[in-house]
Parts: structure tokens; sequence; C-alpha cells
């Protein structure tokens, strides 16, 4: 089962095991992690659930859709390696994904 | 351990926000949901789109996994209807006459739907779509080249229109008013989504009452009152929601379009909140008392209301915002449109898929209909919010990026 590890604004490190096929977004909200709120349950109408993914991990990624982009130039303190967890899907290739959250989503 | 018992009834949308938040915010004692659905709180907006065209399964709909509530103590009573609220004993009393304690209730009992009351209604193959049960039954009439007449041109109408013709039914919208979305929208966006339902290969017929259903063992037809008659393997119908109050009126509660809560979710009884498409409450951005039919009130009084409970008061001051999905439109609003002056467009919205309408009130964005327009969407929040002044020409000139207009 691969693992993600979520680490807080504040440096907090929390390693989390998730079922394959569910994005990263639903694992924060299955796993109560503070900081991603998905309003829109993953339809990529909210930008609620705004990540910053680890510099080595960005490129094994599927590229983000023209909506993704857009909405992600809209979030607090948008960066290059800026995704909507919404749209990350975990697979097994994915095992030991990275990702810190922001200060915020508004 | 405290020996406090919060009782929520109602586990749609916001209690499945207001449960998560109260453990949050310290809540130790006991959390209890009761849902009169045999399912955990799950998304409803899927139910018109991906889970009634079947690219979403059931497992896809919850909003949480057990664990979580499980790790966070939430319990549920599923298949639960509470009859009566008992006041002076802080008792919720259930149908079959049992007694449960609160010292702090939360009404999140949501909306149901408004029915038709016309011969024939009733027959198999009627159906209204709110909740799975809805969509697993409608799902056993759909099928290739077979169908659909909806009744009623209102999001949710459009939404299954979509979402049937991507089943490849031959699918027909009847609607009573002269325009779809009528009750929401300009008339510039009613003309824009009848088109594209048009380009689809949906039948959209406005200024259209019904009569009747014809059918004998199964629902046939659909009969309107000027004589057409629509011959149909499904219907659908989707007129509106109305909100559950019964249960806080009979309980002594205000109610008034909704059961009243002031900014800190409370209804005329301190140890009473409530939240979600059940309540009136007033919005301070809109100056005005207002009842909303959408998730995002449902997260964010949920969670006001949590915070009260918790003695962490905040007031509620959120953006009405919403969101819609069809084909591959996809569209976002923000604010509330009501007692606009003007609309402006952005974009192609005579021939194209993208644009953005804005309602403006005295130079003031009230609202944005923004279609596969994010960015038009999330600036927009902004200058709702923010009341800023804006120029309707260089709003309505694609040349000017928007975030130029941000004073």
């Amino acid at each position: 089962m691969p693992t993600v590890t979520f680490i807080s604004h504040d440096g907090n490190a929390q390693e989390v095991h998730i079922e394959p096929g569910t994005s990263v977004m639903q694992a924060a909200v299955d796993n109560m992690i503070d900081g991603i709120l998905g309003d829109c349950g993953g339809s990529c109408s909210c930008a609620t659930c705004h990540c910053y993914v680890d510099e080595a991990w960005i490129d094994k990624l599927n590229p983000p859709s023209d909506m993704e982009k857009d909405l992600l130039t809209c979030v607090q303190e948008p960066a290059e390696n800026s995704r909507l967890s919404c749209q990350i899907s975990v697979t097994d290739e994915l095992d030991g994904l990275v990702i810190k959250l922001p200060e915020s989503q508004f | 351990m405290s020996t406090q018992k919060c009782i929520i009834v109602g586990a749609s949308h916001a209690a499945a926000q207001v449960a998560p938040t109260l453990r949050q915010q310290g809540w130790e004692g006991s959390i209890t949901i009761l849902g009169d659905e045999y399912f955990l709180p799950y998304h409803r907006p899927p139910l018109s789109k991906d889970f009634l065209s079947g690219a979403k399964s059931i497992d896809n709909l919850f909003i949480r996994q057990p664990a979580i509530y499980e790790k966070s103590r939430i319990r549920f009573a599923l298949g639960v209807t509470v009859s009566a609220i008992n006041r002076a004993d802080k008792q919720v009393v259930l149908d079959d006459g049992e007694h449960l304690s609160y010292d702090k209730l939360v009404l999140t009992v949501g909306a149901r739907v408004r029915k038709i009351d016309i011969p024939g209604c009733e027959l198999p193959g009627v159906y209204y779509l709110r909740n799975i049960n809805d969509v697993q039954q409608i799902k056993r009439y759909t099928g290739h080249d077979k169908k659909a007449v909806i009744i009623g041109g209102g999001y949710i109408g459009l939404e299954t229109a979509a979402s049937l013709r991507k089943l490849g039914m031959d699918v027909t919208v009847l609607e009573a008013m002269p325009r779809v979305l009528q009750r929401v929208t300009a008339p510039e966006i009613s003309r824009f989504y009848t088109r594209v339902h048009s380009e689809e290969g949906v039948k959209i017929v406005t200024d259209t009452q019904v009569e009747a259903i014809q059918g004998d063992k199964n629902a046939e037809a659909v009969v309107c009152k000027n004589g057409d008659i629509y011959p149909a393997d499904l219907i659908i119908v989707g007129v509106g929601v109305i909100p559950n109050t019964e249960l806080a009126a009979n309980a002594g509660l205000k109610v008034d379009n909704g059961i009243v809560v002031d900014e800190y979710a409370r209804t005329s009884d301190p140890d009473i909140l409530a939240a979600g498409d059940c309540t009136s409450h007033f919005n301070p951005i809109y100056g005005r008392q207002m009842r909303l039919e959408s998730v995002q009130n449902a997260l964010d009084q949920g969670i006001v209301a949590a915070n009260t409970i918790c003695g962490k008061e905040k007031p509620y001051s959120a953006l009405p915002w919403f969101w819609s999905d069809q084909y591959d439109l996809k569209l976002q609003i923000a604010g509330l449109s009501q007692g606009y002056t003007d609309v402006v467009i952005r974009g192609d919205i005579e021939t194209g898929r993208s644009f953005a309408a804005f309602y403006l009130k005295d130079s003031k964005i009230l609202a944005v209909d923004a279609v596969n327009s994010p960015q038009e969407f999330m600036l927009s929040k902004k200058l709702i919010t923010d009341k800023a002044d804006i120029d309707p020409t260089r709003l309505g000139d694609s040349s000017i990026p928007l975030k130029n207009l941000i004073p």
C-alpha cells in the first residue's frame, strides 16, 4: 500500500497509507490532515486542496489540465510545484510521495 | 472525558463537517449523528453527474471513510427518523418512541424535494433526484436510445439531462417558465445553456406546464397543458426543494423560510443550532436574510456551529459560491445576483463555451457566472467581497487581464 507523507506548514510530518486510486486530497480528508479542505469533493472547482509537491516527485505526476492550471494561478502563494491535490491519484509508483501543505487555503 | 452529549440530526454535508470540527475544536463529549438514510454522509453533487452516468460508484461518494469517524469517536445511528424535539427535557424523540438526551443539538436536516401532484405522478418510472436510492432506481430505466423526459429546467434538470445524454438517451427537458435557470441567472445564460444542450442533442421546451403522466403499469408519456405529449421510458422531476423546518417549528423554534439562525448558527434556543440547506440566516456581505441551497453553505455554516458549541465563536460571513458540471462546461458561480441592474459578458457567449457573465449594481460586481473561466471565478470572489468599483467597459474587454481591474 503506497505511503504519502504530508508535511504541514510548521514542519510536522505525517505518513499515511493510501489505497491506490485515491486522490491525495481524499487521503488528506480521510486522515484529518489539517490544511487541505476539498470543499467541492474533488471536482476541480474550488481550489481548496492546494498543495506543494516535493521537487523529487513533481515530474512523476500526470500533468495538470488547463482548468487546474488556471485555478492554481489564484491560490494563496502559488509556486512552481503547486498542484490541486484532488487531481493527483496515488498509485504504487508514487509510493513515498511527499506533499507540503500551504499555510492556508484562503 | 466529558459526559456532555452532542446530537446532530441529519447525516449529509453539514453533519459531516460539524462532527469532525467539534472534535478538532476540543469537544470531548459524545457526538452522535442521526440519519434517515442507510448511508454514511456522502457527496450529493455527483448524484446528478458522475454517479448517474456511471463514472462513479457508491464507494466513491462518501465524504469521509469510516476510519475517520472511528478515530474521532463520532457515532452514527442510520435509518432513524426524529419525530420531535422535547426542549424542556433536552431530548429528541425517535419515531419508535425512543428518547435520546442532548446537551447540544445541531439540526442539519436539509431540504426535501418539492413534489408535483398530477395524475400518474406515482407510477413506476417517475423519480425525483435527491439521494442514492433515487439514482439507483433511475438507473434501472436508463439505456441507449431510451426516452427520458425531465420536468424542470433548473440545475438538477439540466445536469441530469447532460448525464442521461451521455448514456445515449433521447432527452427532453420541459420547463414551465419562459427560460431555463430563470430563477438564478440572466437571460444570456439561459440562452447559452439552451444552445449547448441543443448542440448536444437535448431538446429543451420552455413555457410548458405538465398536466398528467400517462401509463398503465409504468409511466409512458408526459401530457402537457397545451396538449403536447412526450413519450417517455423514464421521467425525472426536478422542481425545487423545501427546507425541512417542521421539527423546529413543532418545537417552537423560530422558522421563516428555513430554521432561523444568527451569525453563530444558533436558533432561538441557545442549546440548539442549525446549519446547511435548512437554515435562514443573515449574510453580512449582502446585508439580508437568506436561505442557500449549496454545499458551500453547509460546510461553512457547519464550521460556525461547531466553533460556537466549543466556545470559539466566529461569525458566519462567507461569500456564497456554487458549481455545476454539464458536458464539458464547468460553471462556477460566485456571489448572488439578485437585484442586479447590468450584465457584462467577458468572452464569447454566443458561439463559444468559455465566458464570464458579471452581474453589476452601482458599478460593483454582485456575482459572476463563469463557464470554463476559473480565473475569472477566483478573482471575482475578491472583487465581490471587497465591493470594488468596476469600470464595466474594461470588465467586458477580454484583452485587459482581470487582475488589472483589482484596485
